[in-house]
């Protein structure tokens, strides 16, 4: 385009020149002069913003906050600007990960961690986000690129990995203990951890990682239909994790035989994902700045509109050692938990003064506190409500059944096995 | 298990189930697991090879046992269609089961995922949930690959998207 204009230029020049007409001069002056301004456009950048310090509520065009900051005016956000003060991760950068990562850039969240393998396809372009430009570019790469030019302030960090694999699971770990950004932080190095992948077996390893680093997420899905979809948050010990059940799929509420399942292993729409993806950073927000209510579990139905909703308890017979672990201290911190949840109530109701309501208690009657049931009694997600179902089968209690091959402490060694296997693969 | 033919059904019930649920993270409890997977390839094969359908070799590509690499193949009109097997076994193994990946045959079918992953969703992965940890890698071939294969393979063929290698490089196995 530069080498052209300045073709152009001085083909202009001796036209000029060799002009005898003087009266020409005068348009062909003009020619010039927008070849020059053309060529001045050509040259200049693109405009990129700079680096913003402090989040400012002055609402001018300029202020890429105003908006945001205007939520603690009304009253909704108490402290808007604690968000730069956060960090998420995302796991998986597809049709939901991407454009939640866009929707916290867009917010100013502090820190990113984005996870993925799979690099950008022209398949993946009935989804949003991502640009037919970025065709071949690793997905985090491509993510990389687009969120810091969409917000500079935001720190982002990119993990080209599968997290399933033994390595990408190690680096998956490390990574979200590093507390280099927030070295006051308590627990692990993010605030919040957002799966948005597209499978079981990744699901379950964010999951492990989780349950082990007793870390707050969120996951999330949309189903191979392309036409329901859910969230759902879990807190080790607290709430049901990923393994305590069966996961659960939003029913598709139209007659299962005429869906048609041959042939295909996914489709998808842009607007299902935006609309989770809306969904999960909604929640993630409100999580993280303290505001409204944090759905337990939300499930969308697009072909009814419907959007089922549930609540789940950790599985005492939970498969992850994990788990129940994250269970045991759950119990065991329940004492700390009725006495912060009293101190809040009474400096909320200060100074009714309450003596006993009876003298005497002959009977030893006390009123227990039902809002908490005892875990032993607790039903796990047995019963669901409409519109909800599972997606596989509970395990058989495997310890129940005989099996012919019970697990003795044979002596064999591995090597030997291995040989076996090789001399019959030989034959 | 409805909806399976008797063969593969008498099949399975020969080869060992295993009883250690551990995964690779898990150290000795791994390696007791490991020798369990093998015991169980060892009598597939075996099995197998006495039925003459002999139709995979499989081996452990790292000393840790968490990579898997090898070979399968399926006879179509009388003819061989070989295709390289890959797999690792995932952290959260035995809960979730190995993605197996024919590489060879990424983008050339709707029923495989990125990287040559095969479609397992439907028909195996409902099985596998059920009879964590019983069922291992042995297992996963059989009612996960083979059926597969078996759907799968005539369609490449008659499509054309796979083409036969020459006789002379195919019929070498003994």
């Amino acid at each position: 385009m530069e080498v052209e204009l300045k073709q152009l230029m001085a083909d202009l020049q001796s036209l000029n020149q060799s002009l005898p007409d003087p009266s020409l001069h005068a348009s062909l002056l003009k020619i010039q002069s927008r070849v020059e301004h053309l060529a001045s456009l050509a040259k200049s950048e693109p405009v990129r913003r700079s680096k913003v310090k402090d989040m400012s509520a002055e609402v001018v065009d300029s202020n890429p906050y105003s908006r945001l900051m205007a939520l603690q005016r009304m009253g909704i956000v108490e402290n808007y600007e604690r968000i730069r003060e956060f960090s998420v991760a995302i796991v998986g950068i597809g049709g939901v990960g991407s454009v939640a990562a866009e929707m916290l850039t867009r917010c100013g969240i502090g820190r990113l961690l984005l996870y993925d393998y799979d690099k950008v396809e022209l398949a993946n372009m009935n989804r949003l986000f991502f640009r037919p430009d970025q065709v071949g570019m690793t997905k985090t790469d491509a993510a990389v690129q687009t969120l810091s030019d969409i917000n500079p302030d935001v720190l982002l960090e990119s993990y080209t990995l599968n997290i399933t694999t033994v390595e990408g699971f190690e680096t998956f770990m490390s990574s979200l203990k590093n507390k280099s950004f927030c070295t006051s932080k308590q627990g692990s190095g993010v605030d919040l951890v957002l799966s948005c992948v597209d499978n079981y077996e990744a699901r379950m390893a964010v999951n492990q990682a989780c349950n082990e680093l007793s870390q707050t997420w969120l996951e999330s899905g949309v189903s191979e239909d392309a036409v329901s979809g859910h969230i759902q948050l879990l807190i080790p010990g607290e709430t049901a994790c990923f393994a305590c059940a069966p996961p659960l799929v939003v029913a598709s509420g139209v007659d299962e035989r005429t869906l048609k399942r041959e042939g295909v292993c996914a489709a998808s729409l842009p607007t299902t994902m935006g609309v989770v993806a809306g969904l999960l950073v909604q929640n993630t927000l409100k999580f993280l700045l303290g505001f409204g209510q944090v759905s337990p579990y939300l499930g969308y139905n697009s072909l009814k509109d419907f959007f089922p909703t549930m609540q789940m308890k950790p599985n005492p017979q939970c498969s992850n050692f994990a788990c129940l672990e994250r269970q045991k201290e759950y119990i065991l911190a329940k004492p700390a938990r009725d006495a912060a949840v009293k101190a809040k109530l009474e400096a909320e109701a200060p100074s009714t003064e309450e003596g006993p309501l009876h003298i005497d208690n002959e009977w030893n009657i006390s009123v227990v506190d039902d809002c908490e049931l005892d875990v032993s009694s607790a039903k796990s997600s047995d019963i669901l409500p409409e519109g909800l179902t599972h997606e596989l089968p509970v395990a058989d209690d495997f310890r129940n059944i005989p099996t012919s091959e019970a697990p003795t402490t044979d002596n064999e060694d591995l090597e030997e096995l291995r040989r076996q296997l090789e001399a019959i693969n030989s034959k | 298990m409805e909806g399976w033919d008797p063969n593969t059904k008498s099949t399975l019930t020969k080869i060992p189930l295993l009883g250690t649920k551990a995964g690779p993270r898990d150290g000795a409890a791994w390696t007791q697991r490991l020798k369990e997977e093998y015991k169980a390839l060892i009598a597939y094969t075996q099995m197998n090879k006495s039925n003459d359908n002999d139709w995979f070799r499989i081996s452990a590509a790292n000393p840790e046992g968490t990579r898997w690499t090898g070979k399968c193949w399926y006879v179509h009109n009388l003819l061989k269609y070989e295709f390289d097997l890959q797999f690792d076994i995932p952290v959260t193994y035995p809960s979730t089961a190995p993605e197996l990946e024919l590489p060879q045959l990424d983008g050339k079918t709707q029923k495989m995922y990125r990287g040559g992953k095969i479609c397992l969703t439907v028909h195996f992965k409902p099985l596998w949930a059920k009879n964590c940890p019983r069922f291992g890698i042995a297992h996963a071939l059989c009612l996960g690959l083979a059926p597969w294969l078996a759907a799968e393979v005539p369609i490449l063929v008659d499509s054309g998207m796979i083409k036969h290698k020459d006789d002379a490089t195919t019929s070498t196995e003994s």
